[in-house]
């Protein structure tokens, strides 16, 4: 019911203007260099694996991806486990200072990444942490734990409150609640929430970049470095820029139907 | 739902307390601390009061020259960007397909490019763009407009933008659409009996449905769009010229580039009080729009038989509960 003339051609015209410049990437990954650079072709003439057969083979360029993968999943696991209480607190009780500390936690979700860069890498310099992926993982906490808590807090505020009280009358204890109860009813909204812990640390570079060099070099930044210094590889560049999508779009599919709900926060 | 009083709870938001205590506040100290230093290397500090904030907002030292520049460059993007991406976002929520697989099918497609690494939207577009090898630029080129976003003004802005609208109006659609999806069907069929226009429908019913949702989506937005860091980068490297250096580019470049601490600190306190007050209207205005919706669903059922007994000779009309 709530459509508008045309929505056909609009929709399938902001379709085609979103999918255009990722089927020229992808398009440009099964070219041969020479073919890029040369002609201007709208499908390969010469398709090659060339490039992806470099990436799965030259440790320096596959490692990215593990490492890039490795802090997002410690992140993801870290985020969630101690936004789920807090957005129990936040959700069901009253206590001194909850709206500041709320309000924290957002402000916190909006800080610039870049004015974090520098300290972050003289605090997890300082503590030895620097070039691993658990500093990393701690820095984007600053964004994903509020946001966490943010949209975890929305679908536990879907749970009844009648819900708890019986629990706690048949005997279960805070913990046990927690876990056996509380855990399965809002398990949707766990996912969604680490769906969108996932998302924002795997697609932010400015600090995962920052905060390694050798060891944990994350694929966006080995894409920025590598690239730059052999020259030009457009084709290789567009390959590891395709496989850099492929994550996302796998994951997409399990949420698809709470994704709105979740970039609303939890509050629609 | 009244919330119950109770200390304890702190033990609950203890852990979230103290991760975010430790990324947020240990480092925002050291800032603070940079920015009333000067420093001449090798860890020598010395102490320089509010020297760089001074520097800072006066437009006619180098520093505040660049920080005003990128600062307003900043917002006149935000400005433009946002005054595309809301309603281009409203139009394609409201061109959603029904029901049926294409609804799953154009979530997925509308949600792919907010997935991307921000780098390989820069790198997308820095492919896309170049007259040589990239569509958008050759088609352009080819038709005779001379369009090269590396060597002119306009066409670097015209690119990042274009690549912005491209990255986030997704966000502003799905977030309307789902503020559009909780909307009960009898509202609609209310209208049709009132023969309200297809505009009155968006009016009446429609945007103020929207109301909430949109406010998330231009929040968050303006403030995504203020820190915007990665994509512009990639693409322009913040040129050419310094015409599309924003402010985090810049802080970046005095940061990290320069090394230059106390200046980067005191640009990262002012950067981040910038934040902070929008944050602050944005938290007020949420608060302020989740009371209004309780006073709101609290008075509903007693407007609610109104519709539903005018719709009662109407079966034409059947609920379409698998919309939802």
């Amino acid at each position: 019911m709530h459509s508008i003339p045309g929505r056909r051609l609009i929709m399938g015209l902001f379709l085609v203007f979103l999918l255009l410049p990722i089927y020229w990437l992808v398009n440009m990954s099964f070219k041969t260099n020479a073919e890029i650079v040369s002609t201007m072709t709208l499908w390969p003439h010469t398709p090659t694996l060339q490039h992806y057969k470099r990436i799965f083979t030259d440790e320096s360029w596959y490692s990215g991806y593990i490492n890039s993968l490795e802090y997002v999943v410690l992140n993801t696991i870290i985020s969630i486990s101690v936004a789920l209480p807090a957005a129990y607190a936040f959700s069901r009780y009253r206590f001194l200072g909850d709206k500041h500390l709320f309000f924290w936690l957002l402000s916190n979700r909006m800080a610039p990444a870049a004015v974090y860069a520098l300290p972050f890498f003289n605090l997890y310099s300082a503590i030895g942490l620097f070039d691993t992926p658990w500093a990393v993982a701690l820095a984007h906490c600053i964004f994903n734990v509020p946001l966490a808590v943010w949209i975890l807090e929305g679908f536990v505020s879907g749970v009844p409150r009648e819900i708890d009280e019986t629990a706690f009358l048949d005997g279960y204890s805070f913990p046990r609640f927690f876990i056996k109860i509380l855990v399965p009813l809002i398990a949707s909204g766990i996912g969604v929430a680490a769906f969108f812990c996932f998302m924002f640390s795997w697609v932010e570079l400015l600090l995962a970049r920052t905060l390694t060099s050798v060891q944990a070099k994350p694929i966006a930044a080995i894409m920025t470095r590598t690239v730059s210094a052999a020259g030009m590889d457009w084709g290789l560049l567009a390959a590891a820029g395709v496989l850099t999508i492929i994550p996302g779009a796998l994951v997409i599919w399990f949420v698809r139907n709470y994704i709105a709900r979740g970039f609303a926060l939890g509050r629609v | 739902m009244d919330k119950t009083v109770n200390q304890k709870a702190w033990f609950l938001v203890l852990p979230v307390f103290l991760v975010v205590a430790f990324s947020a506040v240990l480092p925002l100290m050291t800032v603070v601390n940079y920015s009333m230093q000067d420093t001449f290397g090798n860890n020598q500090f010395f102490w320089n009061g509010v020297g760089w904030f001074k520097e800072l907002l006066d437009p006619s030292t180098d520093l505040g020259g660049r920080f005003l520049a990128s600062l307003g460059r900043n917002l006149f993007f935000s400005m433009v960007i946002l005054a595309i991406e809301v309603p281009l976002g409203i139009v394609v929520a409201l061109s959603m397909p029904r029901e049926g697989w294409t609804v799953a099918a154009c979530l997925i497609i509308l949600a792919l490019p907010l997935l991307i690494p921000w780098n390989v939207v820069g790198t997308i577009w820095q492919i896309f763009g170049r007259p040589d090898i990239g569509l958008l630029g050759y088609v352009l080129n080819a038709i005779g407009i001379d369009y090269n976003y590396v060597s002119n003004e306009v066409d670097a802005w015209v690119t990042v933008i274009v690549m912005d609208v491209w990255h986030w109006t997704s966000l502003v659609a799905l977030l309307c659409y789902a503020g559009l999806k909780s909307i009960p069907d009898a509202y609609y069929q209310a209208a049709q009996i009132d023969g309200a226009s297809r505009w009155a429908v968006f009016k009446a019913i429609q945007l103020p449905k929207m109301n909430r949702v949109l406010l998330i989506a231009v929040l968050l937005r303006f403030m995504d769009s203020f820190m915007i860091y990665t994509e512009p980068f990639v693409v322009t490297g913040g040129g050419p010229g310094n015409s599309t250096t924003f402010v985090s580019i810049e802080l970046v470049k005095i940061a990290l580039g320069q090394f230059d601490l106390g200046k980067a600190a005191a640009l990262s306190l002012v950067y981040n009080l910038i934040i902070l007050i929008v944050c602050w209207v944005f938290y007020t205005v949420m608060t302020n729009a989740g009371v209004e919706r309780k006073v709101q669903a609290s008075s509903e059922p007693a407007a609610e038989p109104k519709p539903s007994a005018a719709l009662k000779p109407v079966p034409a009309l059947k609920p379409k509960e698998g919309v939802a």
